[in-house]
């Protein structure tokens, strides 16, 4: 199968579902022709025109809000918001007014729209440029929320929340732009609320978000060299979540480790350990641990940030401690 | 007065349409008195001439954005007593099925998309239906209203920036009614409301709140050169709410005087003005008033008795509406 970037995945998907559906259009800061900066939408200008692919001021409250108004009347904008972290700037927009119209209606309204925009630290951003902010969105009733881990995911996630009559956010990670993966050349769509089991095992369940899935791949196949058997799964979406696999896995390894890279308090992790504990309470052997990303702002210095974000060896760490039946009582 | 329309009917039905609007806040207000419903409301009188104005200038293909304090819009608009009374309290025949209430009534068969309790919260989602018009080639037109206060808000200048670049059909009606919530406008408001629009080279116009005819007239000029590309537009409507923010606002003497509240009742108000120039043009008796006033009470009065007996909706409702299927 051949193999492309992220970046392409994202790319290919909006092309096909704006051929597809003529009221799809995409809104956002520098979206037409430079593309974005990190150039995922290079090339759909071209294609589609300036009125289908909008550049729009750098005003974020705006366009948001916006994109719920076309989506309430008969569009499926499609909104480019270039760092997670603007996800502050939008809040009303995205909260109270996209999040709350088909309830607060009755039904009567719906608000078709997807926000694509990324997370991720490591990038040395510093602290307003690499958070990753899904657990504040997640929190918001009416919102769903999707995180793909590879181009693969992206891709198809991507259309189905294009097709979907909700307002859907896509959390996509910086550093993956580049990243390949085997995508089909053929189309295809991912369900949302579908877990993946990427990696069958028995001994304990890595639970990895976005970025958090390869890290969990990565621990797996060093445990695997100690003779410790991880079953890695990925959510894909945190908003539907399919607790049943989740639940099903960890029955089954009595263990587990939910990776996020949203801060570890109040996050992600919290609520995935936290059902998993309501759940498969009687099947587990130790806690479920979090590993999400340190209380603290990201900083800037390379030798600082590191330290934030969960790694390949600190999951490794953890299983090795959980699987030896040793207490953690802090990560 | 100004004059605008010369069909008999037209102007009866702006007539009746002001006085649906005043009878249905005098109801709702003796429905918070009597504590029949839950919560609080923010009345719409005294401002009854700029939603009919506007509102009978545009067709049920045009949208409107309403406010926390959008009785008023959502009547002027097409709505039904018997639907509106039974949202205000919470009862699962109402608009939106109970969920909403007096701040959320939408009634999308008319083009209202819904009243909004974030103060000019909606000024987004009326721009981005006027650009849904201009991406679709459709000739629609949004209007979006919003108090003196919500130009406070600097949503509003992002927005009107994109819309005066791209020439989306909006019109921003700003009912400026002379207080933000406890506060006089001129507190909270430096230079002039209709410059700030036009600093984005949008045609600003101010009008009398309280001459049905001259909004109206006003609004079907707009509204057309809208419909040609000609749009965005800006208009202030200079207006007054005679109760207070909400209703239970009632010691209000230390923001305004009570004088001025009756100066402004007994000498402009706009049902008054308006019934006077029907009566002295011959359009219409006062006992063809009176009758027709009195058709109205009696609706609201079956409406309201209706919606005191409705259901209220089923527990299992809760969960429903959270997300489209």
């Amino acid at each position: 199968m051949r193999e492309i970037t992220l970046s392409q995945a994202v790319n290919e998907a909006i092309a096909e579902e704006m051929r597809r559906d003529e009221t799809v259009f995409l809104m956002g800061e520098d979206v037409a022709e430079a593309g974005t900066p990190f150039k995922v939408l290079s090339g759909l200008v071209e294609e589609f025109g300036t009125g289908r692919v909008i550049d729009t001021p750098i005003s974020e409250p705006g366009f948001v809000g916006m994109a719920v108004g076309a989506a309430m009347t008969g569009a499926r904008p499609i909104v480019d918001l270039m760092f997670g972290d603007f996800i502050f700037l939008v809040m009303d927009q995205l909260c109270n007014q996209a999040a709350k119209q088909h309830y607060m209606s009755g039904g009567k309204l719906r608000v078709p729209m997807v926000l694509r925009t990324n997370m991720g630290a490591t990038r040395r951003s510093a602290a307003q440029h690499s958070q990753s902010l899904q657990a504040l969105v997640a929190h918001i009733p009416g919102l769903k929320v999707a995180m793909p881990s590879s181009a693969y995911e992206a891709k198809g996630l991507m259309k189905t929340a294009i097709r979907d009559n909700n307002p859907v956010v896509i959390f996509e990670d910086k550093l993956m732009y580049q990243d390949k993966a085997p995508v089909p050349e053929e189309e295809y769509l991912i369900p949302f609320g579908q877990a993946h089991v990427k990696r069958a095992g028995s001994d304990i369940t890595l639970i990895g978000t976005s970025s958090m899935v390869q890290v969990a791949e990565k621990a797996a196949a060093m445990l695997a060299e100690e003779g410790i058997s991880a079953e890695v799964i990925d959510p894909r979406t945190i908003v539907p979540l399919d607790e049943a696999t989740l639940i099903e896995s960890v029955k089954k390894t009595s263990r587990a480790i939910v990776i996020d890279e949203g801060h570890q308090s109040y996050g992600v992790t919290a609520e995935i350990a936290s059902r998993l504990n309501e759940k498969a309470f009687y099947h587990l052997d130790a806690p479920v641990l979090r590993m999400g990303a340190m209380d603290v702002p990201v900083p800037f210095s390379p030798a600082l940030e590191d330290l934030t974000v969960p790694t390949p060896e600190g999951v490794v760490a953890n299983a090795r401690q959980l699987c030896a039946g040793e207490m953690i009582h802090a990560a | 007065m100004a004059k605008a329309k010369s069909n008999t009917e037209e102007y009866l039905r702006m007539y009746a349409q002001m006085v649906r609007i005043r009878t249905f806040e005098d109801n709702a207000n003796q429905l918070y008195l009597s504590a029949k419903m839950p919560g609080l409301t923010h009345m719409y009188s005294g401002e009854e001439a700029v939603a009919v104005g506007i509102c009978e200038a545009l067709t049920d293909d045009d949208r409107i954005t309403s406010t926390h304090r959008g009785h008023g819009h959502c009547v002027a608009k097409g709505a039904e007593f018997k639907e509106m009374f039974c949202e205000l309290l919470g009862k699962a025949e109402g608009y939106c099925r109970g969920k909403g209430g007096s701040m959320h009534i939408a009634d999308q068969s008319h083009g209202n998309l819904g009243a909004n309790a974030i103060v000019g919260g909606s000024m987004g989602i009326a721009t981005g239906s006027a650009l849904r018009a201009k991406l679709q080639g459709s000739d629609d037109v949004t209007v979006c209203f919003f108090g003196d206060g919500a130009t406070a808000q600097g949503l509003w200048y992002e927005v009107m920036n994109m819309a005066a670049l791209w020439k989306l059909p909006v019109i921003y009606a700003c009912e400026n009614n002379g207080y933000s919530e406890y506060t006089k406008t001129e507190e909270i408001a430096a230079g002039s409301i209709t410059a700030r629009a036009e600093a984005f080279g949008i045609e600003a116009h101010q009008v009398d709140g309280q001459d049905v005819l001259a909004v109206n007239e006003l609004t079907r000029k707009l509204v057309e050169r809208a419909r040609k590309g000609e749009g965005p537009f800006f208009i202030e409507l200079m207006t007054y709410r005679y109760h207070g923010h909400h209703v239970g606002d009632i010691n209000r003497e230390y923001y305004r005087s009570k004088a001025e509240e009756k100066d402004w009742r007994d000498n402009r108000d706009p049902i008054i003005r308006f019934r006077a120039h029907l009566v002295s043009e011959g359009i219409a008796t006062e006992a063809d008033l009176d009758a027709l006033n009195a058709e109205i009470e009696k609706d609201a009065a079956e409406a309201v008795a209706y919606a005191l007996e409705a259901a209220y909706p089923d527990a299992s409702e809760v969960g429903q509406h959270v997300y489209a299927a």
